[in-house]
């Protein structure tokens, strides 16, 4: 029994629990947990710390906590690969802020109206950046909607191996694998890596050799993890449906306003991250996946996300509602395809507005931009000594920069910028062992000159 | 008590790829030096997305006018299984400042000691709270912790030689979906046991369906109907004699935080809901984390990193034989910040008390709720208190009104109550609804909930119909009764719809002109 009512339960003040007891007619809380067996109840000390009931103070305690962290926001930075400090509206920090879509869980389709419409313009602009006219609702990642999109084609296709590239983001590859095992060895999907030239793209050669058959999918990722635009977009296409295999394309949406959609060049299926579309990094919290694909009843019937349609109320207003409810784990448990469960429907709200603020224009300039500052970062960059930019002229947004020249490792270069408060790019050594002493470098809109500059007078530095 | 005269905002806001008027802008980017994009000309973008052009404070509005179009906690909800609670604003506010939302997950180590410690001391509170050993956070919701343990599951038997020999995992009909479903995802065979009468499965049953095959059992308990298994020790027995794991879906821990643990029942893993039992906002549907802690055994085999103490600082480190991953990185840590900070204002006597409280509100309504006509409790084998849900039935206000659960929940709305929750499929109990009181809504809330109910109720007694068409007052009235699973109508994009329904249009005028 606390002794003060606690600011978070209202009717913990003493007097009224005590009245709701004696509405029961019992004496103490202790009677009506008497489903549970003596011999199973706890009696020990729980070891939790003491209390900070008072706002005040456990403010103090946590900023005490958080104030020790250097947030590469706040810093000169160079970490990307998967998920990046990009600009996040003002605005969609409000909108993600309200109450009325950062705190519920579920109402009715009349009650969760506005809510509904925020999702249905988050897949209907999707859609548009995509040039793909089918839309699910959220799922946790890229990496998560890469595996649940790979089932999709195992199922379609009744085939078991699938293709990715050799050089993808380790995180994602890791979550891929988990997706694709099985306890039951021959249901086990079999993903084979495909090589990659320098930057990332995939070998044509490799998977000519690779694809066949027996192949559900090819993924392959526009750009690549390692930076590279892949310029073989439609023939990596054209490969796997001549197959008989699904094309499933993974895609970062910020590259949308110049690069061609994966409708353009005839994708069966994208996949990708919400996490540019106005979401802050959240030390990783900040991810979201999408899975997209054309409006086909074959695809459609696959998805295991929950699908928001567009509907009618029975007075013919625009309203909407769930779509082939009855696929989801929630309509028919392990029937279903896949499972979904709670998500990051918040994001979508958050890159509905995002998209909304953007339009056509903002997305190219956006685009632009960021290709612009990864080209002249590595303009700046080719010209030291010790360093060498490896396919820097088809790189978008990272750039991989190769130390092995300076005879340092990753590490021992990360460590001298980070003396100077840079945050330099993502160590390769320990992802991708075959690049050597190599770092991945991401330039985005938040770089300006002067932080080019910096990074370029430091590695001057470091290296000589 | 009299009832609100509530209605919720209509603003009728068109879509907002409906709003757009060429030239607007909503957000503009340094073009200093930028010249044309130059992709590779096999890739460069045909035509521009077909986005809406808005100016900026015009996409604010539209955004906050549906948001208010949206009720959510305004109301009053109780929706069952989720533990509506409040969200205290302090972890919200401080989660979303750079410190933590400006965090990039590669960072170094050294650089971002407060969140590791955060993590750590977390991981210890709920070692407390649930007796297990390492606790991890990668798993972004519920149903992907269930995920995590079916794929450490796998990994665990493989380790000990078993692979493709353990292919069983066995759950009940009152289990979550996402158990189930993540365990078929997995590559495991599920089978489902049957509710016996006291609204729990038989031990019997459980015995029958363990064998050589049984790789683990996924169980929650108590269940979404608030009963609890009080032979939950015997069949952690069971299960482990035949060589399986036992999982706890700790889902519905609310009730009983503080009053048992997992381990001391004998269970080698569980999960914790952040975002229901621990006070972090829901997002709508996440993001979520579902904390997934298990015994020093199990340990090695958990998705990395995990948070390391070392001599007063923190690190990162990937267990020795870890499955891999579930998703990318660490988790969703803002929400782990929440959570901790909810919990750190609750303290262990807090925590006991929302146990109490939750319980306690679920006997009162159900009190209150048993005394209106047509509402009937499940399982009439089971007539003590139940924890903190109980699981009722509109049966046989249908029966004689013709009014369905949806219906009532429909017409709760017009009086600002958001949806109750009915039941998971199947639906074992017919016209199912499934209330959760929680520890924080006053009893006044809870007064008024029970009072909606009852008024719509007479409702459906007296003039039925008015139900049956409800809302009234809400933003829009029902849906019509047709299907969106035609593939001409459903639509998830804006593009998708405007094609069908030209296509429809076209149609439609042909028939005409015939």
């Amino acid at each position: 029994m606390v002794e003060r009512a606690h600011p978070f339960m209202p009717n913990s003040a003493p007097p009224l629990k005590a009245a709701l007891l004696a509405e029961l007619g019992v004496k103490s809380a202790e009677e009506l947990f008497d489903q549970i067996p003596a011999a199973h109840r706890f009696h020990g000390d729980l070891g939790q710390p003491p209390a900070l009931a008072s706002e005040l103070e456990l403010d103090r305690h946590l900023q005490a906590l958080l104030r020790r962290n250097r947030p590469a926001a706040e810093a000169i930075s160079f970490l990307g690969g998967g998920i990046w400090h990009h600009h996040v509206p003002a605005v969609v920090d409000e909108i993600v802020g309200r109450a009325e879509f950062l705190t519920p869980v579920w109402g009715t389709p009349s009650s969760d109206f506005g809510r509904n419409q925020a999702w249905f313009e988050f897949t209907s602009q999707l859609g548009a950046l995509l040039e793909l006219e089918l839309v699910g609702l959220p799922v946790y990642s890229w990496g998560c909607a890469a595996g649940h999109a790979l089932r999709m084609a195992v199922r379609m296709t009744g085939r078991r191996r699938v293709l990715v590239p050799a050089w993808m983001c380790p995180e994602r590859r890791a979550v891929i694998d988990s997706y694709c095992r099985s306890a039951t060895p021959d249901m086990a999907i079999v993903v084979d890596a495909v090589a990659c030239r320098p930057g990332g793209a995939l070998d044509p050669a490799a998977l000519a050799a690779a694809i066949g058959p027996d192949v559900a999918a090819v993924y392959f990722e526009n750009p690549a993890y390692l930076g590279s635009f892949e310029p073989a977009a439609a023939e990596i296409v054209a490969l796997a449906r001549g197959a008989g295999a699904e094309a499933i394309v993974g895609v970062d949406p910020s590259s949308l306003g110049i690069c061609a959609p994966p409708g353009q060049y005839g994708a069966d299926i994208a996949v990708g991250t919400l996490q540019p579309l106005g979401i802050h990094m959240h030390a990783g919290g900040g991810l979201g996946g999408f899975i997209a694909s054309r409006d086909e009843v074959r695809y459609a019937a696959e998805y295991p996300t929950l699908l928001n349609s567009i509907a009618e109320t029975v007075d013919g207003k625009l309203a909407f509602g769930l779509m082939l409810f009855h696929q989801c784990s929630y309509g028919s448990r392990e029937e279903g395809k896949d499972w979904t469960g709670n998500s990051t429907y918040l994001w979508a709200v958050a890159a509905a507005a995002y998209m909304a603020l953007l339009g056509p224009e903002g997305f190219r300039e956006l685009g632009a931009l960021i290709r612009h500052r990864t080209r002249q970062a590595a303009a700046a960059l080719a010209p030291l000594a010790g360093l060498r930019l490896v396919a820097p002229d088809a790189a978008f947004k990272e750039l991989v920069v190769d130390f092995a020249p300076s005879g340092r490792t990753v590490a021992e270069v990360n460590a001298a910028l980070l003396e100077r408060g840079i945050f330099g790019g993502l160590d390769l050594s320990r992802r991708i062992p075959a690049l050597g002493q190599s770092a991945l470098f991401s330039f985005t809109e938040m770089h300006d000159d002067a932080a080019i500059a910096a990074l370029v007078q430091s590695l001057e530095e470091i290296l000589s | 008590m009299s009832l609100r005269r509530y209605h919720a905002p209509v603003w009728d806001q068109p879509l907002i790829m409906a709003q757009s008027v060429r030239g607007r802008r909503g957000q503009l980017f340094p073009t200093n030096g930028v010249g044309a994009p130059d992709v590779p000309p096999s890739l460069a973008r045909k035509a521009p997305p077909a986005l809406p052009e808005i100016a900026e404070p015009d996409v604010l509005r539209h955004y906050l006018r549906l948001s208010q179009e949206t009720m959510g906690m305004l109301g009053i909800s109780l929706f069952g299984t989720c533990t509506m609670k409040y969200n205290p604003r302090r972890g919200e506010q401080l989660a979303n400042r750079p410190f933590v939302a400006g965090v990039h997950p590669d960072q170094p180590a050294e650089t971002i000691q407060g969140l590791l410690e955060i993590v750590h001391r977390f991981d210890q509170m709920l070692r407390g709270l649930s007796g297990l050993d390492q606790f991890v956070f990668q798993a972004a919701g519920g149903a992907d912790a269930a995920f995590t343990h079916a794929c450490l599951t796998r990994a665990w038997h493989a380790a000990r030689g078993e692979a493709g020999q353990r292919t069983e995992i066995i759950t009940s009909i009152q289990s979550h979906p996402c158990n189930p479903a993540t365990a078929a995802t997995a590559g495991f065979e599920v089978i489902t046991l049957p509710l016996g009468e006291n609204g729990y499965p038989t031990l019997d049953a459980l015995t029958a369906a363990v064998s050589e095959r049984t790789a683990a059992l996924m169980i929650n308990n108590p269940d979404d109907m608030g009963v609890y298994n009080p032979e939950i020790t015997e069949w952690v027995r069971v299960v482990k004699r035949a060589g399986g794991l036992v999982f706890y879906d700790h889902a519905n821990f609310n009730g009983v935080m503080s009053k048992i643990r997992a381990r001391d029942l004998g269970f080698d893993a569980c999960m914790f809901m952040l975002h229901k039992t621990f006070g972090v906002s829901k997002g709508g549907g996440g993001p979520a984390v579902g904390a997934y802690g298990c015994t020093a055994e199990l340990a090695p085999f958990l998705p990395g990193p995990i948070v390391v103490e070392d001599g007063g600082s923190y690190r990162l480190e990937t267990p020795a034989a870890s499955l891999g991953k579930v998703r990318e990185y660490l988790g969703n840590l803002h929400q782990v910040v929440k959570a901790y900070a909810w919990a750190r204002a609750m303290g262990a006597d807090g925590i006991a008390e929302a146990s109490d409280m939750s319980v306690i509100l679920n006997n009162y309504m159900e009190k209150r709720l048993l005394q209106i006509r047509g509402v009937t409790r499940s399982h009439a084998g089971q007539p003590g208190y139940r924890l903190e849900m109980t699981r009722y039935s509109l049966e046989t206000l249908h029966a004689e009104t013709g009014v369905t659960a949806v219906d009532v929940q429909n017409r709760m709305a017009d009086f600002g109550i958001d949806a109750m929750w009915l039941s998971h499929e199947p639906w074992i109990v017919p016209h199912p609804f499934t209330p959760e009181a929680g520890e924080a809504w006053s009893r006044e809330d809870i007064d008024y909930w029970i009072d909606v109910l009852a008024h719509v109720v007479d409702e459906a007694y007296r003039d039925p119909e008015l139900v049956r068409s409800a809302p009234h007052n809400q933003v829009v009235r029902k849906l019509a009764d047709t299907s969106l699973d035609d593939p001409a109508v459903w639509a998830t994009t804006w593009a998708a719809h405007q094609r069908k329904k030209a296509a429809r249009d076209a149609a439609a005028a042909r028939v005409a002109a015939e």
